[in-house]
């Protein structure tokens, strides 16, 4: 019996090509004009559940952001990806993670989905929270850091990039399943599926709709650049790196 | 007065160096009393005891702990946070990562991202936009809890010299049986851990094939250091996952770091700017390594890591 529908979040962010430099006051980042784009690892959980419908495994796939009015735009790309049809609750100033995760739930709710991929980070904030909260909330499994998804039945079994190899986990559905680069390559969006996606549905609600108050808890105070490290010296050969290196006790 | 509940990480036997960070860590806060909990063995929590600064280790045994699974330690983290801790911090491992945001959530608690420096008991530092930007925040004075996971590569272990108070907690929590492991597949443990090791030497794409890479592992054996590869070099398949460094891998802190074919993104510099001393060894004299490197040396490392290995084990 094939999974109902899988939920995906879409999250739209500064493209990772973008070099992101603070504002010199501080304030914030300087990210006017920049290239925006899906979080790369968002991406990635969008093919994964694209894969297993296409396998027979899922019968829909619903893409949802959180986001500005312009995250449309990232959710047209992933409908055109393949995604059936996609939801964005229109926020303008951007969530904590966990009530980024309060949203999800209220989707949940709402659309009932037996699976929910996400990236397992955002390349913005980098937080690598939300997919977790959500699981906590909803108080079912986490399956985090995916590198391989195989789902037989009402279990799904995950192999996790974890620090000291690759663990296996069997977790019951419904799930939550956050993804790391090595699950897939994302296809490559045709032409003619992007003219098929300005027919799909987009859905835009409002945070009230889903009867949530965004709480601010943490508070920005400063953006700094790192501090840069001082460059060193270049040597001519490697009897001269070693004897550096002796000199400074390191071999 | 702040309590401090710090998330030991262990394997059943041995306590992860990073518990001994995030001590480090939590001891800036001010005015502060540090506990850990142990959810595993009395032996785990005999080696928590000894890190210096811990006030109290709490040793939570539960056959259901054994696989260290979120789902399962969550709801027991987070009844023993509710007993009076301010704070509690798990280190930024992938064990960390996993676990305190599902903490965070039961306790409707704010987190706060790989700390990487404290300022107040509420104000920390923390990178964003893979470490392009320190973005210092700062949690609402009427919160109860603040969930964090510590940048361990900021912070030195403390030493292992204190002798804290121990406990049994016998906490009654209802714990779920919807995740199951399965299986562990470990990377090579001849070697010193990547995550600990003094010395590291990594490679990256220029080394051409796996085969080429043993170079690497020959000069790493001869320093008895940890083998680190570049992103580039696991997806080509020359070095496996857990072997990477940077930003989407292993985030490290050695005392001597030499990059090997690696030409310095931004997203692998991420990964070693807290190391003590890097060596950039790189046949493209213009690779932005060079910028961060303490000691570089331009040329082909086909010839240039025989001569080095050659030369530190004729020693």
């Amino acid at each position: 019996m094939a999974i109902n529908r899988i939920l995906v979040g879409i999250k739209r962010v500064v493209d990772y090509n973008v070099r992101v430099r603070p504002k010199a006051d501080g304030s914030g980042v300087m990210t006017e004009g920049a290239k925006m784009s899906i979080n790369p690892f968002d991406e990635i959980a969008l093919e994964e559940a694209l894969r297993i419908k296409e396998r027979g495994q899922a019968t829909e796939v619903i893409v949802v952001g959180i986001g500005p009015s312009d995250a449309q735009a990232q959710l047209r790309t992933a409908l055109a990806m393949g995604a059936d049809r996609a939801v964005l609750v229109q926020v303008e100033v951007p969530l904590e993670p966990l009530d980024g995760a309060r949203v999800l739930h209220q989707l949940i709710v709402r659309e009932q989905p037996q699976l929910v991929m996400l990236g397992k980070q955002a390349i913005d904030d980098d937080n690598n929270q939300t997919g977790q909260m959500l699981a906590a909330l909803w108080d079912r499994p986490q399956a985090t850091f995916a590198s391989k998804v195989d789902i037989d039945g009402d279990v799904v079994r995950v192999m996790r990039e974890v620090d000291a190899g690759l663990q296996t986990i069997d977790v019951d559905l419904p799930a939550v399943i956050t993804v790391d680069l090595r699950l897939n390559e994302p296809r490559y969006v045709k032409l003619p599926d992007i003219m098929k996606a300005k027919k799909k549905l987009l859905e835009v609600l409002t945070l009230e709709a889903l009867g949530i108050t965004p709480r601010h808890r943490i508070h920005a105070v400063r953006h700094d650049a790192p501090t840069p490290r001082q460059k060193g010296v270049l040597v001519p050969d490697v009897a001269t790196l070693l004897a550096e290196l002796a000199n400074r006790g390191l071999v | 007065m702040n309590r401090i509940l710090i998330v030991a990480e262990h394997d059943g036997s041995h306590l992860n160096a990073a518990t001994a960070k995030c001590v480090s860590c939590a001891m800036q806060v001010p005015d502060a009393q540090v506990d850990v909990v142990v959810l595993g063995s009395a032996a785990v929590a005999a080696q928590a005891a000894t890190l210096a600064g811990v006030a109290q280790v709490v040793q939570v045994e539960n056959p259901a702990n054994d696989s260290q699974l979120a789902a399962v330690l969550a709801p027991q983290i987070a009844a023993l946070v509710r007993e009076g801790y301010t704070h509690v911090f798990g280190p930024s491992t992938t064990f960390g990562k996993d676990l305190m945001p599902r903490v965070a959530a039961l306790l409707d608690a704010p987190q706060l991202s790989d700390i990487m420096a404290v300022e107040s008991a509420r104000r920390f530092r923390r990178p964003i936009y893979a470490g392009n930007v320190i973005l210092t925040v700062e949690v609402e004075a009427d919160e109860q809890v603040i969930v964090a996971t510590v940048r361990t590569a900021s912070f030195a272990e403390v030493p292992r010299d204190g002798s804290a108070s121990m406990i049994v907690s016998t906490l009654q929590v209802a714990l779920p049986s919807h995740t199951r492991f399965v299986s562990m597949t470990k990377a090579n443990t001849d070697r010193p851990d990547l995550q600990t090791a003094a010395t590291v030497v990594s490679g990256g794409r220029a080394l051409g094939s796996a085969e080429q890479f043993k170079l690497i592992e020959q000069l790493a054996a001869t320093l008895g250091a940890a083998v680190g590869a570049s992103r580039a070099a696991v997806d080509a398949g020359y070095a496996p996952n857990e072997l990477q460094v940077g930003q989407t891998g292993k985030i490290i802190s050695p005392q001597l770091y030499i990059a090997v074919g690696i030409s310095g993104a931004i997203q692998h510099m991420t990964g070693i700017k807290d190391a003590k001393t890097i060596v950039a060894i790189n046949k493209d004299a213009d690779a932005p390594i060079f910028e961060s490197a303490d000691l570089g040396l331009v040329g082909d490392l086909f010839s240039i890591l025989p001569e080095l290995t050659q030369r530190l084990s004729s020693r």
